[in-house]
């Protein structure tokens, strides 16, 4: 299981429906559908089992349990579980999917000094 | 005790054998390893199921992977349609809009497993097409064919690199519940497993990469011709 990185933790629920741009400095945990561009630089990003998130994700860590249509970025890690279905490319440092996720799109694994020279 | 419990119901015998993993030896992949294992990064598409394994195996040596399970995509209903005759066939045009949408030249290594076996004869060819154009010249795509020996109920399986010519296969199996894929559709081809379509001889499999540079044979002992084509 996964903990959040940081104590401070905003949910959207499953019948909450959010279009736009969401950044913030604290973990988030979307079990409902958000449409548009996430940023989290320095925190975590969940997608639960009812999640429907299309969008470019920008964090340091992102766990799918949902559905993720969009580009992933992750500074740290993503985590692709079981039930998990993602549409785009991923570009992260580490990475580990459990037996039975979908994906559609490219893999990157960025070392740091990769990421450092800004490959 | 056994007697007592009664035994397995069907759906715990096919749960079983998903879970079940077998391995083979694969000549084919084993001259295409010497391409991945060279030191220059590569950029390789796998068109099975996702699997972790693959997706570890190039990581770790420094490749570019891409994903595309390309039979689950196929049982997108949207596809279905009907041909000048009426016959029901999946629309091929629609099918490359929202799949294989690469850059041309843009793979050094396709991994196209069966696919070809058990994908939609109206696919075939679309997909064979498009997979010569997104290979770099001097590309490798490797394939594995069933014989005639192999019989019609020959099982789908998904493909696992455990070292560089050893393969586990995992089979596809009836699975209970219903998935959603992509699109949000429940794909029931999935529920129901894939069935093999046809059995290509060597002359259809000479016809299918008639583009390619070159094409290599490899005759496995469990009824599966491996082809290794280079663009």
């Amino acid at each position: 299981m996964s903990t959040p990185l940081t104590g401070d933790l905003a949910q959207i629920g499953k019948s909450v429906v959010i279009k736009g741009e969401l950044s913030g400095s604290e973990d988030l945990y979307v079990d409902g559908q958000v449409e548009g561009t996430i940023a989290l630089k320095t925190n975590s990003l969940t997608v639960g089992p009812n999640g429907q998130v299309k969008a470019n994700v920008d964090a340091k860590a992102i766990v799918v349990q949902g559905k993720l249509e969009g580009n992933v970025t992750a500074s740290d890690r993503v985590e692709l579980r079981k039930s998990a279905v993602v549409t785009g490319d991923i570009t992260t440092q580490r990475i580990s999917i459990e037996e039975g996720a979908y994906l559609k799109g490219k893999i990157d694994i960025q070392g740091r000094a990769e990421k450092a020279a800004g490959k | 005790m056994r007697l007592f419990r009664g035994s397995p119901s069907a759906s715990e015998a096919k749960a079983a054998e998903a879970e079940q993993k077998l391995t083979r030896r694969s000549s084919g992949m084993g001259e295409l390893s010497r391409v991945w294992e060279s030191d220059s990064p590569l950029c390789v598409l796998d068109l099975g199921s996702t699997s972790p394994t693959n997706i570890r195996h190039f990581t770790e040596r420094g490749h570019r992977i891409y994903s595309e399970d390309l039979l689950v995509a196929s049982t997108e209903p949207s596809l279905v349609t009907k041909d000048e005759e009426g016959k029901v066939v999946l629309d091929s045009r629609k099918f490359l809009a929202d799949n294989l949408v690469y850059p041309a030249a843009h793979f050094d290594i396709v991994l196209c497993w069966n696919l070809p076996d058990y994908l939609d004869e109206s696919l075939v060819r679309p997909v064979m097409g498009r997979l010569w154009s997104v290979l770099k010249p001097g590309g490798m795509l490797l394939a594995f064919f069933h014989t005639k020996d192999a019989g019609p109920d020959s099982p789908c399986y998904r493909f696992h690199i455990i070292d560089k010519d050893t393969l586990e296969m995992q089979r596809i199996v009836l699975r209970r519940e219903a998935r959603r894929g992509p699109t949000g559709a429940v794909h029931t081809a999935i529920t129901e497993g894939f069935r093999l379509q046809r059995v290509f001889n060597n002359r259809h499999i000479e016809t299918l990469f008639r583009d390619f540079a070159s094409i290599k044979f490899f005759l496995a002992r469990d009824n599966v011709r491996e082809v290794l084509v280079v663009r």
